[in-house]
């Protein structure tokens, strides 16, 4: 992907607090990246590590209360999206940025029929009228590799499979040609083959659109298949960002080694929820001041409790550019 | 669709006959005689005989198929012939009430429209201001509104109708002199003034019976549209851009509204038990009073097809509640 491109996307100390009984979690923490046109940035990080929280808060899709955006500047079209009117924001969604999420089964309306659920943006965003929306829908619904696609519009999503509803997931988020597509977990509920199918099915789309991805994984196998670059999250921190070579070959973050450990096989067998790693994930009460690897982490020394570390170039490109990482310890002296 | 209907249909069937066996075996086991009501001076023969004209000496299983009969073959042809002026009937013998001696039919007949505006009303009524209530304290839950909401609920729900309805009698009616006390049940509405009239009659008591109903459907309304809020599917409607109205009333509402339908729908008839209380207190003479007013002279027919209607009544909205729940919900439609 061409390299320093204007990005399409551009997030900046984006920070996400819940205020519960117990007191305020810090689920997103400074996270700053950026995306670029037709670029996939895979994002992992292990269950709690603020991914998905990360990737609401961007289109204001977390119900607040009690989630509340602190602080940050999302940049997509000219326009910050933390400080837009709601209505503004409704004309970005789905039109801008379209969402896939983890789970296809609950991610449907159940009343209503999958090519009504493909329509309702098409109608919104583009002003299409129902009869162009319908012949439109019945388009991406071919596109996204579901055979009979005219007649499957007035289907209803319980007649179909997990792999086809995720399929029409992608349909709805892609209808309105946006900018960017942010997939959360995409494949996780679904098997190993229909998971494959659908890999290559958005391989496939984004050659013919040219959309840029998030696409958000446990599965470092699946990264390493697709993505051009990888966004490594730990306790709502980045800590280490690079090309998806360099970060395979060069991991610098304790946590990321650990990762890289962890996937199973060439073959990507499942089951790999990256549990293997010694520990509990932090619950992140308050703000961070110390690093949140600490507790499971074999280098740490006495600064890091002391300091959280922020993120620092690796290969002299500054940060968000090249490879970069958060983490006070030296591999190598390097 | 189509064979689910014809299925619950057909099992409605046996669950009516049950039913009516045993209403009709209860009633005239229940202690109290119709012959309490002949004057003792009447000699035994005669008393005799008066019994045997109300078929009353007949063994209680042949009382009873004749009943059977009566109610689902003789009342309908019967129906049948005043609607379209045929002779089906031809005079076969109708379910007769030992009080009165006029056919039950003639009597609910008469009873029935006087029930029908009221509860129809109050429940139309409870419905329309449950349904934004419930839908608005769900979308602002905790907010003042639904708090107040919570509190009114609570209120209308666990103060029965007798005291609510005599409270607001004392104060409307009696004190403030707003609204007539007692329920005129020969009043027409033929013009202006007159329809004025059957307004303020029917004022309390449709308040009383709707603020009942309200309360238990704003709570499920409640409850409905905040379970399918915190679904994924309204945050894809979100993800979409859809805006807030229709995300609520359209996603939202279309998958709450499902079991609401159904408890509507299964209240109805139970609303028909209320209406005797309300009509004792507001004196209406409706369905409810001649149901009571029978009882009191063991007029063992009336009550027997009375109480029986009721049950068909409460069969009959089960079987819409399915329906209905059939028609809004595709799962169901499609098995
Ligand atoms: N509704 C909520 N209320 C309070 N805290 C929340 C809520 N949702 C998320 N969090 C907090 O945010 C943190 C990050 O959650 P998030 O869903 O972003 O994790 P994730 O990286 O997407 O994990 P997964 O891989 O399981 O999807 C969680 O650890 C949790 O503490
Ligand atoms: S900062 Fe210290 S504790 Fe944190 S990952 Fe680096 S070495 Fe480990
Ligand atoms: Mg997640």
């Amino acid at each position: 992907m061409p390299d320093g491109a204007m990005p399409v996307l551009d997030v900046r100390g984006l920070k996400t607090v819940f205020r519960t009984r117990g007191g305020e979690i810090h689920a997103v923490n400074s996270v700053s990246f950026s995306l670029r046109a037709g670029e996939l940035l895979g994002v992992v990080g292990e269950s709690g590590s603020g991914k998905s929280v990360t990737m609401m808060s961007l289109i204001g899709l977390l119900p607040s209360p009690p989630a509340e955006v602190r602080a940050g500047q999302v940049m997509l079209g000219g326009r910050d999206l933390l400080h837009i009117p709601p209505h503004e924001l409704q004309d970005v969604r789905g039109a801008k940025v379209g969402f896939v999420f983890q789970d296809p089964m609950t991610s449907l309306n159940p009343v209503f029929t999958v090519g009504s659920q493909i329509m309702e943006p098409l109608m919104r965003h583009m002003g299409l009228t129902r009869a162009q929306a319908a012949d439109r829908a019945a388009e991406l619904l071919a596109l996204v590799g579901i055979p009979d696609a005219k007649k499957r519009l007035k289907s209803y999503p319980h007649q179909f499979s997990g792999g086809m509803r995720q399929r029409v997931m992608i349909a709805i988020a892609l209808a309105c040609d946006p900018d960017v597509l942010i997939a959360d977990e995409p494949t996780t509920a679904l098997d190993v083959t229909i998971q494959a199918q659908i890999i290559e099915l958005v391989k496939d789309l984004r050659q013919k659109l040219g959309m840029a991805i998030i696409w958000i994984t446990h599965d470092l196998g699946v990264i390493a298949g697709i993505a051009d670059r990888v966004m490594v999250m730990y306790g709502g921190q980045v800590v280490e960002q690079a090309p998806v070579a360099e970060l395979f070959a060069n991991p610098r973050h304790p946590y990321t080694r650990a990762l890289l450990k962890t996937i199973p096989s060439l073959t990507g067998e499942r089951g790999a929820r990256l549990q293997t790693i010694e520990g509990q994930p932090p619950i992140m009460m308050g703000e961070p001041v110390a690093c949140p690897f600490r507790a499971r982490c074999a280098h740490r020394f006495d600064r890091c409790d002391a300091e959280n570390p922020a993120r620092r170039p690796v290969d002299g490109a500054p940060v968000g550019q090249g490879h970069d990482v958060a983490c006070h310890w030296n591999p190598e002296g390097a | 669709m189509f064979a689910y209907t014809l299925r619950r249909l057909l099992t409605a069937i046996p669950t009516l006959l049950m039913i009516s066996l045993v209403i009709f075996l209860l009633v005239d086991l229940a202690p109290g005689s119709p012959m309490s009501e002949i004057p003792l001076t009447v000699p035994p023969e005669v008393r005799q005989k008066m019994i045997a004209a109300m078929g009353a000496d007949q063994p209680v299983f042949v009382r009873y198929f004749l009943w059977l009969k009566q109610f689902f073959w003789v009342e309908p042809m019967y129906l049948l012939d005043h609607v379209f002026g045929t002779d089906f009937a031809h005079g076969a013998q109708r379910i007769i009430s030992w009080q009165s001696k006029v056919p039950v039919f003639t009597l609910i007949g008469e009873r029935l429209p006087q029930t029908l505006t009221v509860v129809g009303s109050a429940y139309l009524v409870g419905v329309l201001i449950a349904l934004p209530i419930g839908i608005y304290s769900a979308y602002r839950q905790y907010s003042w509104f639904d708090q107040a909401g919570t509190f009114f609920a609570m209120v209308g729900f666990s103060v029965p109708t007798f005291f609510t309805g005599n409270v607001l009698i004392l104060i409307f009616a009696v004190k403030l002199g707003w609204f007539p006390t007692i329920y005129d049940t020969n009043l027409t509405v033929e013009d202006w003034p007159s329809f004025y009239k059957m307004l303020m009659q029917m004022a309390l008591p449709v308040t009383v019976l709707a603020l009942f109903n309200a309360a238990e459907i704003s709570r499920y309304t409640r409850s409905s549209v905040l379970e399918n809020l915190g679904q994924d599917y309204v945050r894809t409607a979100r993800a979409k851009g859809v805006r807030e109205a229709p995300v609520l009333l359209r996603h939202v509402l279309r998958n709450s509204l499902i079991p609401v339908v159904t408890v509507i729908a299964l209240g109805l008839p139970t609303v028909f038990g209320g209406a005797i209380v309300t009509e004792q207190i507001f004196k209406i003479n409706g369905i409810g009073a001649a149901l009571i007013g029978a009882i009191n002279v063991s007029d063992l027919p009336t009550v027997q097809t009375i109480t029986f209607i009721f049950a068909v009544l409460i069969v009959a909205f089960n079987l819409i509640a399915d329906i209905l729940y059939g028609i809004l919900d595709p799962r169901i439609r499609y098995d």
